[in-house]
């Protein structure tokens, strides 16, 4: 370290410091620079003081203007709820066969619904309302229990086979495993693709008819009042393997869905009906 | 440690500097480009331009909440945020090509820091006079005279900060509605904290600030020493020609003295309170009114003009041996100039072309991938894409929509009645669900990927868009 000395070109001190000959000059610093310091320690602790800053064993202070994040998130929801508030009271009293796509309610219905799909229906259904095995694809226009927006309503406020609410849809197709031999049941499998190709040979035919045309109607294309599946399109719930079929058969299949009606507000339950028949399968 | 670091403050209190006034080539010159920039800057937002019905009549207007940029006949839309970016490289590149020529030209003449520190010099030279009055002002004790002095440039500065704060929100709404608003106290609460902002800054960086903004605050004049080289033409002294410097013109030995008369005229009105006799220094920001005030004392004792002048580095070996200087064209002429100005041209021209090829309508296509595709009960196969459909025009559009790739595939958008039509509102964009389906056992359905081009029809103007996409069949499944 050299000794601090005067550097002639700019009438300051050098600090001492030098490396490889570089020295630093002592300039000082411009005064008010130094006050702008000060007063940013000094807007620091007055923001403490206003703002939740300090932590304590549990929590922090709240900070004197009382101010939170989820406050401010209540607001923003309770502000959006207020915008909406006409929308909403339209959309619970309004005809849903008569709404249409371009409709300012329509669009409001169908963003809503997402929401409320992406939140509670996904799950079973998929993000993409692309269903799965044993959870019905919402995309394409095979409908078990009819696929208009009042239908598509109704399953969604009552749901499928649950025993919390009455009107829930209901049907049961017996396990044939008891009813039927090991060999008919493989019969049958053999059988049923053919409703759709045509085709289809004895024994298969007649066990059919006699046991499964009573719901899923002679030429297999189902009912969606008593909602039994169409056999002759190409849309299988539980696969359409060989495999798949017989288990099918021997032991009957039992998809449940909860009555969202008991546990969604009225604005929720049309919103996601309208979103599901506006994904391009409704009737 | 030695006396010298005890002695040393860690802080200094700002020098005043009380510039003189001058007047010359480079003054007359910066009062012109003060009143031209501060009078664009004033007045643009009140200029009108005729757009149509349900479009802003202003002809510069930033369209914060519908997202919009108007200027004069140009419109731009959120995704030609390029346009801004392609602006601000060529603003870049034109302060690299000015500094590689001319130094720290854009600091001296058109920085707004320099631009409004003048213009409160001014006022302050009208109100309290000229440089030795306001030094004695400075030193003199408070007296009724100097609290209204005082005062009156405080109220003036003020005046023009909240000018200077307003003529800023005017290019972010209609500005004759703001200004009624404003003045009604209605306008946004927004509005008027920007002003106050805006006010406060020029308030304390043109009053109180001036050269502290230039030598602590801004990053600009580190960067440009990586602009300028030693062919670079920036203001300096003749030292060769001045030195030795001398007042005594009569005295003994006054013949070997050189051209400097020591009359600190380039220093009383320096705004940055430098003397440029010592050389290049971080602080000079060449506005060249030193120049000016030694051209005009050269001229009373009959000497030679330039004693500081705008003159290179690479041309000081040359005149010290007696020989002219080169000329200024050969400074700004160079190849690092020329490479900046070509590339400078280049984003500029393809910018111009971009606008000009435009189209009035547009489309994007993203397919929803989610599931790739769906098979319908007599097993079609359909793919969903989200569309979006921007109308320019200032009225309502039908639009078309048409598929090509494979002559089995058909088009339906959703929401259309009797073919794959929309109207898309005017100066919107039209969000909606395309269903492209392929029927079961054809090529695309049973195929891996199509390869497909969307077509958009502006039935109403009769332009075209398109926008390629897949076509995902059941060989995508396995």
């Amino acid at each position: 370290m050299a000794e601090p000395r005067l550097d002639e070109a700019t009438g300051q001190t050098t600090t001492g410091h030098s490396y490889d000959g570089i020295e630093e000059l002592n300039t000082p610093l411009p005064r008010w620079w130094l006050w702008t310091f000060y007063l940013t320690i000094i807007w620091g602790i007055g923001y403490t003081i206003a703002y939740p800053a300090w932590p304590l064993i549990s929590g922090a202070t709240e900070g004197v203007l009382g101010y939170s994040t989820r406050a401010q998130v209540a607001d923003d929801i309770a502000a959006h709820e207020a915008a909406n508030a006409e929308l909403v009271s339209q959309l619970v009293s309004a005809d849903l066969s008569t709404l249409a796509p371009g409709d300012d309610l329509h669009r409001y219905a169908v963003a809503r619904g997402g929401a409320v799909f992406r939140a509670q229906c996904s799950q079973c259904h998929g993000a993409g309302a692309q269903g799965a095995k044993g959870y019905p694809n919402l995309l394409d226009n095979d409908w078990l229990w009819g696929g208009t927006l009042e239908e598509i309503a109704y399953s969604v406020r009552h749901g499928i086979r649950n025993d919390t609410d009455e009107n829930a849809h209901y049907s049961e197709m017996p396990a044939f495993g008891d009813i039927l031999e090991a060999s008919e049941i493989e019969a049958l499998a053999d059988f049923i693709p053919t409703l759709a190709t045509g085709g289809g040979s004895e024994p298969g035919a007649t066990l059919y008819a006699d046991n499964c045309a009573a719901c899923h109607g002679e030429a297999g294309k189902g009912d969606p009042v008593g909602g039994a599946p169409n056999l002759a399109d190409a849309i299988w719930l539980y696969g359409d393997d060989r495999a798949s079929l017989i288990e099918t058969i021997t032991n009957a299949r039992f998809g449940v869905m909860p009555a969202w009606g008991q546990r969604l507000a009225e604005a929720d339950v049309r919103a996601v009906s309208t979103y599901v028949h506006a994904l391009g399968g409704g009737e | 440690m030695s006396d010298l670091t005890q002695q040393d403050s860690l802080y200094s209190a700002r020098e005043p500097i009380f510039p003189r006034r001058v007047s010359g080539v480079f003054r007359t010159l910066k009062w012109w480009v003060m009143a031209v920039t501060l009078g664009i800057y004033y007045l643009t937002p009140w200029l009108r331009w005729d757009r149509g019905p349900n479009l802003p009549d202003q002809a510069v207007l930033v369209d914060l909440a519908g997202r919009r940029f108007y200027f004069f006949w140009i419109e731009i839309w959120p995704h030609e945020f390029y346009f801004v970016a392609g602006l601000l490289i060529m603003a870049g590149l034109g302060l690299f090509l000015f500094t590689s020529a001319l130094g720290r030209v854009w600091c001296g003449y058109t920085c707004p820091q320099t631009v409004w520190t003048d213009l409160f010099i001014l006022v302050e030279r009208w109100i309290e006079g000229d440089r030795n009055a306001r030094v004695r002002l400075w030193n003199a004790d408070w007296s009724l005279r100097k609290v209204r002095l005082r005062v009156t440039k405080w109220v003036v500065w003020l005046l023009i900060a909240v000018t200077t704060g307003g003529a800023w929100v005017f290019y972010f709404a209609d500005a004759p509605t703001l200004a009624h608003d404003l003045v009604t106290l209605q306008a946004p609460y927004v509005a008027y904290a920007s002003i106050a902002v805006l006010t406060a800054t020029t308030f304390i960086f043109g009053g109180f600030m001036r050269e502290q903004v230039c030598i602590y605050m801004c990053p600009w004049p580190r960067i440009q020493a990586a602009m300028m080289d030693d062919a670079t033409l920036t203001v300096a002294y003749r030292d060769w020609r001045g030195e030795p410097r001398g007042k005594h013109r009569k005295a003994e030995g006054a013949e070997n003295l050189g051209d400097c008369i020591d009359c600190m005229a380039c220093v009383n009105v320096c705004p940055m309170g430098i003397d440029i006799r010592k050389g290049q220094q971080m602080e000079c920001i060449t506005c060249a009114l030193c120049i000016d005030a030694c051209d005009e004392v050269m001229d009373k004792i009959g000497k030679e003009r330039g004693l500081i002048d705008y003159l290179a580095l690479s041309d000081e070996p040359l005149e010290r041996a007696g020989n002219k200087p080169r000329p200024y064209w050969v400074h700004v002429f160079r190849v690092r100039t020329m490479v900046y100005t070509a590339l400078w041209s280049l984003i500029g021209l393809a910018m111009v072309w971009a606008l000009f090829v435009r189209p009035e309508i547009d489309m994007t296509v993203a397919p929803l991938r989610n599931p790739t595709f769906v098979t319908l009960s007599d097993g079609t196969i359909r793919n969903v894409y989200e569309v979006r459909l921007r109308n320019k025009h200032g009225e309502d559009h039908l639009f078309g929509m048409t598929v090509r790739g494979d002559d089995a595939l058909k088009i339906d958008v959703e929401g259309s009645v009797g073919g794959p039509t929309t109207v898309v509102p005017a100066n919107e964009t039209k969000k909606l669900r395309v269903y492209v389906t392929a029927p079961p056992d054809s090529m695309p359905a049973e195929a891996h990927t199509t390869q497909i081009r969307f077509w958009v029809d502006d039935l109403t103007g009769g332009e075209r868009a398109y926008n390629d996409s897949t076509f995902n069949g059941k060989g995508a499944a396995r």
